[in-house]
Formats: C-alpha cells, structure tokens, sequence
C-alpha cells in the first residue's frame, strides 16, 4: 500500500544530509512551510543551499535557518523581505552566498529542472547584470538568454490537503512555488493542515499529481492564516 | 510651478488603461493606480505572486495572509478571480498576454531603458523581484517616477547610469511634471503640467524632447 503520510516533521524530514540543496515554497508568509522549516533547523543539516523566493524575514523559517548558520548559498529573487536582519547579518560576514535570479527566470529554471528540460532561452534579463558571463542567442528576432534548470535534494512546501498518495490542494496564493518545486526535487516534503481519504480530493480539482510529492505531513501551523490579523 | 502629487500621477496613469486590459501594479507608488481605475471599465489586475482578478484591500476583519499582493500586503480576490503557480504567472507576462505593467524606476533612458532594481552602491543587497520579467514581457511598460531626483538631477536620462532592468522597454513615462512616450526615436511630450514651455521642460529634463505632433 502507497501511503506517503509521516507522523511528525522530524521523521519527514530524518534523512535531510549536510550539503543538500533544499527548495523552500512560499512568497512572503502566504505558501511557506515555516514549521517544516524550523524542525529542519531542529534537525541539524548544515552548509545547504536554500532555493526560495525570499531570504528569510523575522525569526522563523528560513530567518531561523540563517540565524543558526546552516546556508552557505541561497538563490532568490528578491532577499529584501521585511525584517531580513538574519540574512544581512550572514551575508555582511561572508557566511552566505547569493545567486540573485529574476523571479520569473527562477520559475522557468524549477520548471525546467521538472520538466527534464537541458537548459532554457528567457528573454528576462538580457543585457542586465544578471546575465553577464551568460550565453545569449537571437531566436526570430528577439535576444535570449541560455539560463540552466536549477533542482533540488529536497523540496519543502506548503499544501491545504493530502492524501495518501500525495495529491495535493493548496490556498489561495499560497500555492505560488509549491507545483512547480514538488517537481524539481528528488524528495517533495508537503506540510499539509488536512489530510483527505484517497478520492475525497475531486481528481478535477488536483494541482500538483501525487507522482510529484514523496512525503506528506500534517503540521498545525502556528498561526493559521485566515485568522491571523 | 504646480507638481503633481503621487495621487494625480496614479490618477492620469489609470485614464490610460482601457476596458479589458489586464494589468501588473508594480510595488510601490504604481499601486496607487488601483485606486483610480475608471470605474466604468472593467480592468483586470494580475499579481505575480498567482492572482487574476485582484480586488482592493480587506476590511481588518477578513485580512488572509494567504491573500497578500506583490508587496505582501493583504489584498481580496473579485468573482471570477483566479490562483496559478509561478509558472503560469511568469508565463503570462514573458509571454506577453500582461497588456500593461506599471513600474517605479531609479532612471529611464529616451530610448525606453529602464533602471529600477539596484542603485550599484557596492555596500547594497541587491533585490529583482519580477521587475526584469515584467520588463521585458508586458505589452507595454508605464513607468510612473517623479522627474528629478530630491538632489534635483534629471532621472530622464540618455543613457542609464544605474545598472539595468531591461533594454527599451518603457513605452510611456508619467512624472509629476509632464507625460513623455519613449523609443527609438528618443522622447516625446504629450503632455505638461504646471504651465511650462517646452524649452523649460527639456531644460529641466537635460536630454533633448520634442513635442508629440498631436499634444
């Protein structure tokens, strides 16, 4: 019997090793994992590499992961989020590395990762800095820029509902990264608040397939977002 | 002489939005212009972070942190409104279906080159967002700035000094001083405000203007 259903975070997220790069969904608060995110700091794992939107605001998620020193690299669109004193601090010192991606290049990367595409032509960034160094290519008149797919060890997002095998729902635009990473990485860990029974999910209304999820895990968030003024 | 504040510039962008169109806000002052769209036109708002159909601002009592716009601020979702991924949200602007962005900017070049991500100040945490794809993708770009700099330098400029988001993009410029479409042919005035003459406008710009045949 598949069942991808884990009893606590802890347990989802046991074999997360030091040097893994880790795909954090969410765009602000709306879609992030924060409590998935901070039993990974309770688990250890060092010297990763986070893929998220942001950096890291406040002092949970990925801000907790920055104040506890376990990233070397984050790739992001856009690390000014409110409160980023965690990662300014690391980055001022040399601890934590860059990779600055426009957002929409970021989402055509996981996709192309997801995809099994080798590489992609985007026309973001061209004759920016973000494209120095990188090869560009006219393609019917207009200028683009080879950009490769960026993957992952370990995907960690954030759904409405699960069930057994995976399938899963999100909210409003909280769903933002969540498809498009559960794709791009070996092992897709969804915090859910619901799980559902196998056909309760109407298979019309299915967002990301249960092929693309390893892991499901049902986390009461702290603060739970339609009562959180 | 008279400038426009933030709220009148917000209010002449929205006169040139026409029914139907589906428009990006970029964060900042261009979200204004949500507050001056012609209530007769039926005018559709994208957020990049995955909403068709964005309404304005909730009563305190049903703010969602699930429902926040670009700037992470709590937003509400109109009937017929819709959510999509990253994928699908970059794709609607790169694939040029966003008819209009609006976008604040650092610089802006005659030719439509716009600067609005990184001041290049080496001790600066640089910070993209969705500007560079929104550059590049929607049909067409209005930038909304004011014209000069609180030094009182000219932010209509030949040629970006700031690094740059994308390259001739900017269609039409809106600043608290005149309105100006930019391309290939440099910039033109439609419109001035304040009662300047041209001659007192493109001393005040720095670069050179011509006024458009039919302003």
């Amino acid at each position: 019997m598949i069942d991808k259903r884990y009893d606590s975070a802890r347990e989802a997220l046991k074999d997360v090793f030091d040097g893994a790069s880790i795909m954090i969904s969410g765009f602000g608060d709306a879609g992030m994992p924060h409590e998935l995110v901070d039993a990974l700091v309770d688990q250890g794992a060092t010297d990763l590499t986070v893929i998220s939107n942001n950096a890291g605001g406040g002092e949970i998620g990925i801000a907790a992961l920055m104040k506890a020193n376990r990233v070397r690299k984050v790739v992001c669109s856009f690390p000014r989020m409110a409160q980023p004193h965690h990662f300014e601090a690391r980055y001022r010192a040399g601890d934590v590395e860059l990779e600055l991606v426009p957002q929409g290049n970021l989402a055509c990367r996981i996709q192309a990762a997801g995809a099994g595409l080798g590489a992609v032509y985007t026309p973001t960034g061209y004759g920016t800095l973000l494209a120095e160094g990188k090869e560009t290519r006219e393609i019917d008149g207009r200028m683009y820029v080879l950009e490769y797919p960026i993957k992952a060890d370990f995907a960690l997002i954030k759904a409405l509902t699960a069930d057994r095998w995976g399938n899963l729902l999100y909210r409003k635009a909280g769903r933002n990264f969540g498809p498009i990473m559960a794709m791009a990485a070996t092992t897709t860990i969804a915090q859910v608040s619901h799980f559902a029974e196998l056909g309760e999910i109407d298979p019309e209304t299915v967002i990301t397939p249960g092929i693309f999820v390893q892991r499901v895990v049902k986390l009461q968030p702290a603060v739970d977002a339609a009562s959180a003024a | 002489m008279q400038r426009m504040t933030r709220e009148q510039m917000a209010a002449r962008v929205a006169q040139d939005i026409p029914e139907g169109a589906y428009v990006n806000l970029g964060i900042g002052v261009p979200t204004l212009v949500a507050n001056f769209l012609p209530k007769d036109r039926e005018i559709i708002l994208q957020s990049e972070n995955g909403i068709l159909g964005m309404g304005p601002a909730p009563a305190e009592a049903d703010v969602d942190w699930d429902l926040i716009n670009a700037g992470k601020q709590p937003v509400t979702l109109l009937a017929g409104g819709a959510f999509f991924h990253h994928g699908d949200s970059f794709a609607m602007m790169r694939g040029s279906h966003i008819d209009i962005c609006v976008l604040g900017a650092f610089q802006v070049s005659v030719a439509g080159d716009l600067a609005n991500w990184h001041t290049g100040a080496p001790d600066a945490i640089p910070a993209v967002g969705g500007a560079m794809d929104l550059a590049v993708g929607a049909k067409q770009v209005f930038v909304m700035m004011d014209l000069l700099t609180k030094g009182g330098e000219s932010k209509l400029v030949a040629k970006c000094s700031y690094p740059l988001t994308g390259i001739a993009c900017v269609t039409r410029l809106y600043t608290d001083v005149a309105v100006f479409e930019l391309g290939p042919d440099g910039a033109e005035v439609v419109e001035m405000h304040g009662g300047m003459t041209l001659g007192e406008l493109e001393q005040m710009a720095g670069v050179p203007l011509r006024a458009k045949a039919s302003a």
